[in-house]
């Protein structure tokens, strides 16, 4: 038994879950006021984020922070811990939640209002906050769970047949792929009989590496079919683009990084030694990834869908550093995580903003927006300018980082890759520019005021990120130091190293 | 013990593999919960299925005397019975209202999302 008690501050560490959790009861009680709903919801988020904020600060002062739960000692009860890795996604993600929740403050209908949709968003702000701070594989096993009953529920909520088309594959694929997790990690508890990550770290440099290594293969399977690689990735363009603007942005921004943060975990930190068995077959599917999102995105014409493809591509680029270790590397992937959480929320709502525009959904009946909205023509080309890494974006300087961990590693072929997706990018992003901006002409056509300003607001965050891009790049490096070399995250949880 | 129950596993995941990889989609679902229960097998075995008695520590005594029964795969177990149980409530009714609504079991003939015969990209601008 623990005597002494956590200390308040560090109560932080369980703060932003349980306000989502409270705070979607809450709602669930206030479903019949539409008003309060949108208020309540609101504030709650604005509490995860402020509190995200103070945690970021606290671990950036001192560290990793923990907090185990029950006065159990650290192996035995579920740990949660905070390092600079999670609390920076978990910080980029409510903050991406907050502008989603502010843009369908306007496009949101009184019936979707009515069935939930703040409580889901809540709900799986609380599973990707989870998932982000926990510090216990089997927690993390739950949270994923949390996250994709809310996402199934935010994907039907309207009961249109296209969204039920896409959340019977979106369910079925993602069921199985968290299945596959508890496989795996039933067979790693068999294997060093401990759940918390801490533990894992020491107990898997002494287990038996051929049976850890099939592990980490299954973990991959898992975690890849989570983050949409490839070539188990098909569920994603086939759903993300059904359920309303809004909700595809928190899904896209949000719910596949949790599944590369699930890898750059597992593998890099607590399964070193099996993954650089594996390194060779991750960096081909982390290659093929990287490559053929951008290709798919340039032969597609569905807008949202080929937002979809480039967020894959984004995705490959993440993966090259799990195959290729390489400090610079790693910090690389976690700062284009952050990029990606907030640059990919903001292209689904200006997506959004664009059908609204238009009334179309396929790019080739968009045309002359340019003329008829220039707004959105900024708002657009400050993004794509963003997600194809033009400096001084701020998808640029991940990219630079990742460069400079390859260059000075002489890893050639993930260094190509880079490179060649950021030009099938800007190609498949100028092809989308020239479509809907460039030709033709139409009719002035305006949008919702709240969504215009929502949107606003997240591309200002990104430009001022990318234009003072010290906060995240920082934050990237700490959180890679972290990760390879995980003394000070198990000293935090309080095991001997 | 272990050797049997793994067996077992590796019959109830290959029959899983099986069902999923049709194309109805209630095939697939019953595959879902054939593999659920594979891996809560999985868990079980994977705490080792040691002495027949319960896991109770004695009074006055700090740790359980002899052989017990590892109660973590049980708790970890029940979680996963009660998650997979909630998410295969939604994915019936899901796949009900898919039927309602396209009027298709088959999975080829779910076409909506990812329509077929699209004519092709535009070459030009």
């Amino acid at each position: 038994m623990i005597d002494h008690l956590t200390p308040l501050a560090d109560w932080l560490v369980i703060l932003p879950v349980v306000l989502c959790l409270l705070g979607a009861a809450v709602l669930l009680m206030l479903r019949g006021t539409v008003r309060a709903q949108r208020w309540v919801g609101l504030g709650v988020i604005l509490a995860v984020l402020l509190c995200d904020v103070l945690l970021f600060n606290r671990v950036m002062d001192v560290g990793p922070l923990s907090m185990t739960m029950g006065k159990w000692l650290p192996p035995f009860g579920i740990s949660f811990t905070a390092d600079m890795l999670g609390v920076g996604f978990a910080l980029a993600g409510a903050l991406a939640t907050l502008c989603v929740v502010l843009y369908l403050q306007s496009d949101t209908p009184e019936p979707a209002v009515r069935d939930g949709v703040y409580p889901l968003i809540l709900l799986l702000l609380a599973g990707v906050s989870g998932a982000f701070l926990t510090g216990d594989l089997f927690n993390l096993y739950v949270w994923f769970e949390v996250m994709l009953i809310a996402s199934f529920g935010l994907m039907v909520l309207a009961g249109h047949p296209l969204q039920l088309d896409a959340a019977v594959k979106y369910g079925v694929l993602n069921f199985v792929a968290t299945t596959l997790f508890l496989m795996a990690l039933g067979l790693l508890y068999g294997l060093v009989g401990t759940l918390n990550m801490a533990d894992i770290i020491g107990a898997a440099a002494r287990a038996d590496a051929a049976p850890l290594t099939a592990i980490a293969a299954l973990f991959a399977l898992a975690f890849g079919m989570k983050a949409a690689v490839f070539p188990v990735n098909a569920w994603l363009p086939a759903s993300y683009h059904a359920p309303p603007p809004g909700i595809s942005a928190l899904m896209g921004g949000l719910l596949t990084k949790v599944g590369v943060y699930a890898l750059l975990r597992t593998l890099v930190m607590l399964l070193p030694v099996a993954r650089e068995s594996l390194a060779p077959v991750l960096l081909a599917i982390a290659m093929a990834t990287a490559i053929l999102g951008p290709l798919s995105a340039i032969g597609e014409t569905n807008l949202r869908r080929s937002i979809g493809f480039l967020l894959i591509g984004g995705i490959g680029l993440m993966l090259l550093s799990v195959s290729t270790v390489e400090p610079f590397a790693v910090a690389g992937s976690v700062a284009y995580g952050i990029h990606a959480i907030l640059t990919i929320t903001a292209l689904y709502m200006i997506a959004g903003l664009i059908e609204r525009a238009t009334g179309q959904t396929d790019t080739r009946n968009m045309r002359g927006l340019y003329a008829a909205n220039s707004t959105l023509s900024l708002l657009f080309l400050i993004l794509i300018l963003a997600v194809s890494g033009v400096p001084p974006f701020l998808g640029f300087w991940p990219k630079l980082l990742m460069l400079q961990g390859f260059m000075s590693d002489t890893q050639w072929l993930p260094l190509f890759t880079v490179l060649l997706n950021a030009l099938l990018t800007l190609v498949a992003c100028t092809r989308l520019w020239s479509h809907i901006f460039w030709r033709g002409t139409a009719e002035k056509a305006s949008v919702p005021f709240r969504a215009l300003a929502a949107t606003w607001l997240l591309t200002a965050i990104v430009f001022a990120l990318g234009l003072a891009p010290s906060i995240v790049v920082e934050t990237a490096r700490t959180a890679a130091k972290g990760l390879l070399d995980p003394e000070l995250y198990i000293a935090a949880v309080g095991l001997a190293p | 013990m272990e050797p049997v129950i793994a067996l077992l596993v590796g019959l109830f995941t290959a029959v899983a593999a099986y069902l999923m990889l049709s194309r109805a989609l209630v095939r697939v679902l019953l595959g879902i919960v054939v593999l659920g229960n594979a891996v809560n097998l999985l868990i079980f075995v994977a705490g080792r299925l040691k002495g027949p008695s319960p896991p109770i520590v004695p009074a006055g005594q700090t740790s359980p005397v002899g052989y017990v029964a590892n109660p973590l795969p049980q708790a970890l177990i029940l979680t996963a019975i009660v998650i997979g149980f909630a998410m295969f409530a939604f994915l019936i009714v899901l796949a009900f209202r898919a039927y309602q609504e396209m009027d298709a079991d088959d999975t080829d003939h779910m076409r909506l999302a990812e329509p077929d015969g699209e004519p092709r990209p535009p070459l030009e601008y």
